[in-house]
């Protein structure tokens, strides 16, 4: 097993769990060819990561488009970078480009792209980016590959370098410079610079990638001819086309966890969490602190005691997920720590919090009652809006829940603010600033979907958020991020009940798989096919 | 039934339809618009999220930030000149996508529609024939069988069947994708992918036929030219094709011109379990997506195929029936 290729490194960093999965595969001679076929559960449309920031997307395109900065399990690594370095005020960070690299359709990458499509994209146009970017004032060109990112606040180069796995994607500026972006018919056709080049794209069916002979990390890579993602969005169909060996590859619980079981208690199945280390998310549940009871500290914390997250653990996610420990998940790295207070299950006790806080039990053992919305995405979200309505029950609380779609939640909860405890499933994005920190700071725009739309406001948490975003040193930065989770974890705005990876199930014909801590996004050059 | 008695009647039709079709359009865009959230919450609850910057943009660039009579009025102006728009979520013209999705749903519902209707009217008509005999008990107890059946059962227990235990067909899809078939060898690929979707569609509408034209036989047989048909000496093969079943079709070619105005709509079910690329998953997902110019593309084909397929049907009942008359 000792090996100094960078992927072997990462599969012994990682740890025991993955050792049963990695141990053969690193022994073997890669094979060069074949086709593997990926499940889709759901379809992007929009195949352009400098225009969307979603992991389905990155699915697709991060085997055809390439981001700046890559993750590993070694920490970030460049891909169309080569070095990065900042000012010491942070106004300014320069960042070295591979040279010889090119787009798949012949011409050169140079920093015009980056230039290009920082100023045009990333800031403009890209989700999340905006925010990220908003101080972005210029891009500047020293040389064909050196580009100056210029920002009239300070931007710390951690935050800048744990964002570009994510959104730091750049695109041809021959083909969009005076074009309409956003109906630029690359966006469903996406040419860049990766292992894989695009081939076609039917709508509701596939998408087709095939081998890029002109790839800059040499002729060796990448090993496979192609790539195909079908979209099957009935999840039984999915599972049976796994188990038949139509499908090699099935991420971000794209079957049921009963069939994920089954399969991996089958054989010639790996399943599991590793290599969604940098997709994490939260199963949480939202208050409405404009309902008066909810807005009293004691009652959330007794909510809180009422939960029993252990089992919800079991029960929901099989196992694969840990208890959270406020807005910060165990994988954001140094930024993360446990030191912070907890709520142990203890119903008896939760039931006394609630009698002191003057809501006793009527002679129906009922409280109060709440109405409450689940998130429709997936499996994990309505198990645990039906727990947390079960567990309510148990200490005195009637929980209705009020089924709705995408749209209905987002309205309901967000802009008309209809309920009065939420629970959704959000993803950790590499760092708190671009990601979580919305739940807790105030000062969205009204109605903005994922962010503090829950009446709570505290200006303490506000001050807090930004000195830490504004922080250029990394250890005095993480210090700050770990006194904001205390607080958050104290004054429960939000309870960040359960962190969870997603889960994957991959056929084990498949080597080198799930060996970075964002794989199913990555580029895939070094993956291939035993058969 | 003159050819220019025909003409006048479908010209009378089709100006009786269009303000049928004008109706249909302005009630289902209204509809639509009562509920919550739109085309821009359901992109960005599909992209994980979005600031408020981006999505504000994204509505001013969708026209969604205009007073709902105004978007109205523009998508009525376009729709009469048979301009269906462009989809924000596919990024192409609603008619382009239309288009490719017909293909797959004519495919598999002519094929299960002609099957059902060819083996239910068979079977009606045997099993009416001997009424309450052994023949006719398994008959109808097969059809109800088929009749109570949920078609995602159906669907995966043959998915179970076929595809994991056997082997023998395939899961989903219309075809082998990066096989790249061509010729017979692709005919017979998508053959091959339509066998078990186009089963699980036909068994449910087999019973529906089967069960009426047993009802619709026995029927007929009891009245009182079927006598006199018998009287003069007809043999009971001719009895049965030229005087019974002639008869016995009317209610069952009603049922089908009912069920053919469905076509389009397609199964949800199927398509969704076999990831056929149809319009009815194209539906559905557009209702989940807020996918308003779609949708309405999608009811506009429904409203005028219904129209034709109500002629279509009129027409029908005139050929088999001589007494009825097309006024």
């Amino acid at each position: 097993m000792i090996q100094t290729s960078r992927s072997a490194r990462g599969w012994l960093l990682a740890g025991a769990a993955l050792s049963a999965l990695a141990g053969p595969a690193a022994a073997q001679e890669p094979k060069r060819g074949g086709t593997i076929i990926v499940h889709m559960p759901s379809e992007q449309r929009i195949l352009n990561p400098a225009l969307r920031a979603s992991t389905g997307v990155y699915n697709i395109t991060g085997k055809i488009m390439e981001p700046l900065i890559d993750k590993t399990y070694d920490g970030p690594v460049g891909v169309l970078a080569t070095e990065w370095s900042s000012t010491e005020d942070g106004l300014k960070i320069t960042v070295k480009l591979r040279e010889g690299v090119n787009w798949h359709d012949g011409k050169p990458f140079t920093c015009d792209d980056v230039a290009f499509s920082a100023m045009e994209l990333w800031k403009p146009l890209l989700n999340y980016s905006s925010t990220l970017q908003q101080y972005l004032e210029s891009v500047d060109c020293t040389d064909d590959h050196t580009a100056v990112f210029n920002y009239s606040q300070p931007m710390p180069l951690d935050l800048f370098v744990a964002a570009m796995p994510d959104l730091g994607h750049p695109v041809p500026r021959h083909l969009y410079e005076g074009t309409d972006i956003m109906k630029s018919e690359y966006n469903t056709a996406p040419v860049g610079t990766g292992p894989f080049r695009f081939v076609e794209y039917e709508r509701g069916q596939y998408v087709i990638a095939e081998r890029n002979d002109d790839y800059w990390r040499g002729a060796e890579y990448p090993y496979l001819d192609r790539i195909v993602w079908r979209f099957i969005p009935d999840k039984s169909a999915a599972a049976a086309a796994i188990e038949a060996g139509e499908i090699h590859e099935s991420g971000f619980n794209g079957i049921s966890m009963a069939d994920l079981q089954r399969l991996s208690e089958m054989g010639g199945f790996d399943v599991g969490t590793q290599g969604y280390e940098n997709n994490v998310a939260h199963s949480t549940v939202e208050f409405n602190h404009r309902n008066p009871i909810l807005a009293d500290l004691k009652v959330r914390q007794a909510i809180y005691h009422g939960l029993d997250i252990d089992y919800a653990i079991q029960t929901i996610m099989r196992g694969y997920a840990k208890p959270g420990r406020g807005p910060i998940p165990s994988a954001g790295g140094a930024n993360y720590t446990d030191d912070v207070p907890t709520y142990a299950y203890d119903p008896e006790l939760a039931k006394r919090m609630l009698d002191e806080a003057g809501y006793p039990a009527g002679a129906d053992g009922i409280r109060f009652k709440l109405r409450h919305r689940p998130a429709p995405w997936g499996e994990y979200t309505q198990f645990w809006a039906e727990y947390f309505s079960q567990a309510m029950k148990e200490i005195g609380i009637d929980v209705e829940i009020l089924t709705n779609d995408a749209p209905g939640f987002l309205n309901g909860v967000y802009r008309d603010h209809d309920f009065d405890t939420a629970n959704g499933w959000h993803q950790f994005r590499s760092d708190p600033a671009v990601s979580t920190m919305v739940w807790l700071r105030s000062g969205s725009p009204e109605g903005t979907p994922w962010s503090n739309q829950f009446g709570w406001q505290s200006d303490e948490m506000d001050q807090m958020i930004d000195a830490a975003q504004a922080e250029l040193d990394p250890a005095k930065r993480a210090e700050r991020y770990h006194e904001i989770q205390a607080k958050a974890m104290a004054e429960i705005p939000v309870i960040f009940a359960i962190e969870h990876p997603f889960i994957s199930v991959t056929t084990t014909k498949l080597k080198n798989h799930h060996n970075t801590p964002r794989w199913n996004s990555s580029s895939w050059y070094d993956l291939w096919l035993d058969e | 039934m003159h050819l220019s008695q025909v003409l006048s009647y479908a010209l009378r039709r089709l100006l009786q339809a269009v303000p049928v079709v004008l109706l249909i359009m302005v009630g289902t865009f209204l509809l639509l618009k009562m509920a919550p959230g739109d085309t821009v919450d359901a992109l960005v609850g599909d992209m994980g999220g979005a600031d408020a910057a981006y999505i504000e943009k994204l509505r001013a660039e969708y026209g969604l930030d205009q007073p709902v009579w105004v978007q109205l009025w523009r998508y009525m102006a376009k729709i009469v000149q048979f301009d269906f728009g462009w989809s924000f979520v596919y990024e192409k013209p609603v008619a382009t996508i239309l288009w490719e999705r017909l293909g797959t749903t004519l495919l598999l519902m002519g094929s299960s529609l002609s099957l059902a209707f060819t083996i239910g009217v068979v079977l009606g008509a045997v099993a009416a024939r001997r009424a309450y005999s052994l023949t006719d008990n398994m008959i109808s107890t097969l059809g109800l069988v088929f009749y109570a059946t949920p078609s995602f059962f159906l669907s995966l227990m043959m998915i179970l069947l076929f595809s994991v235990k056997l082997g023998w067909l395939p899961v989903g899809g219309v075809k082998t994708i990066a096989a790249f078939h061509t010729g017979w060898a692709h005919v017979w690929d998508v053959a091959l992918h339509l066998i078990m979707p186009t089963a699980a569609l036909s068994l449910i509408y087999l019973s529906f036929y089967l069960r009426l034209m047993r009802a619709s036989v026995l029927e007929v047989v009891e009245l009182d030219f079927v006598r006199t048909a018998r009287a003069k000496g007809a043999g009971e093969a001719r009895l049965m094709v030229h005087h019974i079943m002639r008869n016995a079709l009317l209610p069952v070619v009603t049922l089908l011109g009912l069920q053919f105005s469905t076509v389009l709509g397609g199964s949800v079910v199927v398509e969704t379990i076999f990831a056929l690329p149809g319009l009815g998953q194209l539906a559905y997902q557009s209702v989940i997506q807020r996918d308003m110019n779609m949708l309405m593309g999608i009811i506009f084909l429904c409203a005028i195929i219904v129209v034709i397929v109500n002629f279509l049907t009129d027409l029908l009942y005139a050929r088999l029936d001589s007494r009825i008359a097309l006024r």
